[in-house]
């Protein structure tokens, strides 16, 4: 398979470029912003996601989506970077519709996510750091479990219909057997999410499960074995994050590019200069080294290799490092106006500071490949 | 199973079996490396075997037409190829800047005589060429090169010196930009094909800071060079030598990719540093370093592969050579810097036999020119402002 898009992604990236554009450009998460929005993004738009299909875009063909892999997710998600539209997509119609793909939740959960009516958030991380150690405890009770702990960095945990949350029935913090992935519900007694904005704009929510009671039923997968859920959701969060994060350096590049043949110093375009010619220059190649990197994640994931794993870490470190660059280049070679909050090159370096921190930053995935190489 | 898997499973089988199990280690040192030309002898069986099983099935250059010596593949089975190679760990049974520069400029502007004439020839590692382009004078600023080839009828006579020739003095044949007109700068280049034995060629070599040299200074003295020789029209060398540029700079770009068979750096590290009780390097700053390191490794092996399927595609951007040779050979620079730092003073012997006759510190040396060589990274750098960026002037 080549590693470009063929025909039919192509045609899905114009579409989706025109549409985000359209529908949710950076003015659209400033005005949520001014409006102090409680939700932290428009249920409209998540609607018309639904309408355009792209709820379903993971969601397998019988069960009502449009059956297509982590390659069209990605597309999606790279706009929505490069327009910083605030949307449930990343966690609901792809980290959460892969966590209960092929179990008993698919059946519940598929219908509202694809007509874009459900919210999903993922209760994943314990710390300010992401990790892959599990310490919150479900302890049988009864029909079910007990859960108790705290999660945080929750993103749309306030208003999410429906919480995967991973929890430990047995083994030690770093053991990958002895997980459990839960479908937990919002209303469920004895769990509150407190919404917190963050430096970007979005909210995430610290959620405490203060001895939640969930049945049999809830756990996603096998009790003990949601070490498979949760990497499913891990590998589909962290490629899409990857692409998210590609749209963001993307978008804050040609804004950048676009400045420095707009602003005129000394009397000419200061985008003459060389200084500055080399590290716009310099930039794009990390963009575009990036860029690959995001690909192959996606293809090898959508085939299933057994190499998508690594893949995957070195998408999301690399995408970490290459935005981090575009972000910083993008205020530096802005100037003056690059600072201020009317200028949207700002809100782009919110963005990638919050994307490269989520599903595990740039030094989190180098140190996951260097143990698996051996090191 | 569809054709490209049957094709998969066969080249897997043929490979296997073809390939030597010495031609299945990594490349260590320059003699490891087999280049072909006139004077195989000091090929190893294994060397010459390898290199001539390939050659006989076109593989040497897999998508050339198989009339020119190549094997007729679709982009996609040089691709299932390719992979199958890297997944042996196959050495590239001959390196050549027959394939890598002149053979894609000659099946793009040569005639069909000079393609029936050359191209085999190279396919086959029968003649192994050298690239006559930058002069003392005329570095990065290489249209300002000033060799000069005087009209004589059927022939031109040539006078000049080229310099940083790679192997020059090991070189049956040269590709060489020469002047045939002062009146404009790089509308008055032609792009010349002649024999290294043709009377009035000497080489000197350059020591280099590694010990080595690849490179030479290429004298011209009267040199006959017969009008046939002539590639593309006269005047119109700039448009040859442009083009094959962008295929110098793929192919030094590969650089970036370490080579087949094991990592080198990460073994190096491990061997000479050790692992702590977690399984970890105990140096955790070096490991760290190697770490980050290793991700944009590996983002460019992918950013090489999307880079190569667009190209066969033809849909690359015809400046994004520069962009691969400008991350591919800094990050070959930091490697070196990394398997340096790895090694510590094991590394900095450079005669010894435990040390390969400095193999690492010399390889450390030459990775230097990386960004220099095939135009230093500050042009690869121009060149993505404006051609692709479009900064303005």
């Amino acid at each position: 398979m080549p590693l470009f898009l063929n025909d039919e992604q192509a045609m899905l990236r114009d579409t989706t470029k025109d549409f985000v554009a359209e529908a949710a450009p950076v003015s659209h998460l400033r005005s949520l912003r001014d409006s102090n929005d409680p939700t932290g993004f428009s249920r409209d738009l998540w609607k018309q996601f639904a309408e355009m299909g792209f709820t379903g875009i993971l969601v397998p063909e019988d069960a009502g989506g449009l059956g297509l892999g982590h390659v069209e997710a990605g597309i999606v998600l790279e706009e929505i970077g490069r327009n910083l539209s605030p949307s449930p997509f990343l966690t609901t119609a792809v980290a959460a519709v892969e966590a209960l793909k092929g179990t008993a939740h698919a059946a519940r959960w598929y219908p509202g996510i694809v007509a874009g009516e459900t919210v999903a958030a993922l209760a994943i991380d314990e710390g300010a750091k992401h990790r892959t150690d599990i310490v919150m405890t479900a302890t049988r009770s009864g029909n079910g479990f007990t859960l108790s702990g705290a999660k945080q960095f929750v993103t749309h945990g306030h208003v999410a219909d429906l919480l995967i949350v991973a929890a430990r029935t047995g083994g030690a913090a770093s053991e990958q057997d002895g997980v459990t992935l839960f479908a937990v519900e919002k209303d469920a007694a004895g769990l509150t999410a407190s919404p917190e904005r963050l430096a970007d704009s979005s909210i995430a929510a610290r959620v405490t499960f203060d001895n939640v009671q969930v049945d049999a039923d809830a756990v996603i997968g096998e009790v003990d074995g949601g070490w498979a859920p949760l990497n499913r959701l891990l590998s589909a969060g962290r490629t899409g994050a990857s692409a998210e994060l590609l749209g963001v350096g993307g978008g804050a590049m040609d804004m950048t590019v676009g400045y420095l043949k707009e602003r005129k110093q000394f009397g000419v375009a200061i985008g003459s200069f060389q200084a500055l010619q080399h590290r716009a220059a310099h930039l794009y190649a990390e963009m575009e080294v990036a860029r690959a990197a995001v690909l192959k994640a996606a293809q090898l994931l959508d085939t299933g290799d057994d190499r998508a794993d690594g893949a995957v870490s070195v998408a999301k470190a690399m995408t970490g490092l290459a935005t981090t660059l575009a972000v910083q280049e993008g205020i530096q070679m802005h100037g003056g106006i690059g600072m201020t909050d009317e200028y949207d090159i700002g809100f782009y370096m919110k963005r990638a500071r919050v994307l490269a921190e989520m599903f595990g930053d740039a030094n989190f995935h180098a140190d996951l490949l260097a143990r698996k190489s051996g090191y | 199973m569809t054709d490209l898997d049957t094709f998969r499973a066969d080249t897997r089988a043929w490979l296997e079996e073809n390939c030597p199990p010495s031609m299945r280690e990594p490349v260590r040192s320059e003699k490891d490396a087999v280049w072909g030309g006139r004077d195989q002898s000091m090929l190893s069986p294994d060397q010459k075997a390898w290199m001539d099983r390939m050659a006989a099935r076109g593989w040497t250059v897999p998508d050339w037409p198989k009339e020119y010596g190549g094997g007729g593949l679709s982009a996609a089975e040089t691709k299932i190829l390719r992979e199958e190679i890297a997944r042996l760990r196959c050495r590239n049974p001959l390196n050549s800047f027959g394939i890598s520069m002149l053979g894609p400029a000659l099946l793009k502007y040569g005639s069909e005589a000079q393609k029936l004439e050359h191209l085999p020839k190279i396919a086959r590692g029968e003649i192994r060429w050298c690239q006559g382009y930058s002069e003392p004078n005329a570095g990065s600023d290489l249209a300002g090169l000033q060799a000069w080839a005087e009209d004589a009828g059927d022939h031109f006579v040539v006078n000049g010196q080229k310099v940083w020739t790679s192997y020059a003095d090991k070189a049956d044949w040269i590709f060489c930009l020469v002047r045939t007109s002062k009146k404009s700068k790089q509308g008055g280049i032609s792009f010349v094909l002649f024999n290294m034995a043709s009377e009035g060629v000497s080489t000197k070599p350059i020591l280099l800071i590694s010990g080595y040299s690849p490179f030479c200074e290429t004298f011209f003295d009267n040199v006959k060079v017969p009008k046939e020789n002539l590639v593309h029209e006269l005047n119109k060398g700039w448009d040859v030598a442009k083009y094959l540029l962008g295929h110098e700079r793929e192919m030094i770009s590969g650089m970036g990719l370490g080579g087949t068979g094991g990592n080198p750096l990460i073994e190096g590290a491990i061997a000479t540093i050790g692992l702590d009780a977690d399984g970890r390097l105990a140096d955790p700053l070096l490991r760290a370093q190697i770490a980050t390191f290793e991700v944009r490794a590996r983002a460019f092996t992918a950013m090489s592969e999307r880079f190569i399927d667009e190209l066969k595609a033809g849909r690359a951007h015809p400046a994004q050579p520069s962009t691969m040779k400008y991350y591919g050979t800094e990050l070959n620079k930091a490697r070196h810097e990394l398997i340096m730092a790895t090694r510590g003073s094991d590394a900095l012997e450079w005669e010894s036999e435990a040390s390969r006759g400095g193999a690492a510190a010399r390889q450390w040396l030459r990775t230097k020119a990386n960004s220099i060589e095939g135009g230093t990274s500050e042009v690869q750098l121009n060149i993505i402002a404006k051609r692709i960026l479009e900064l303005p002037s």
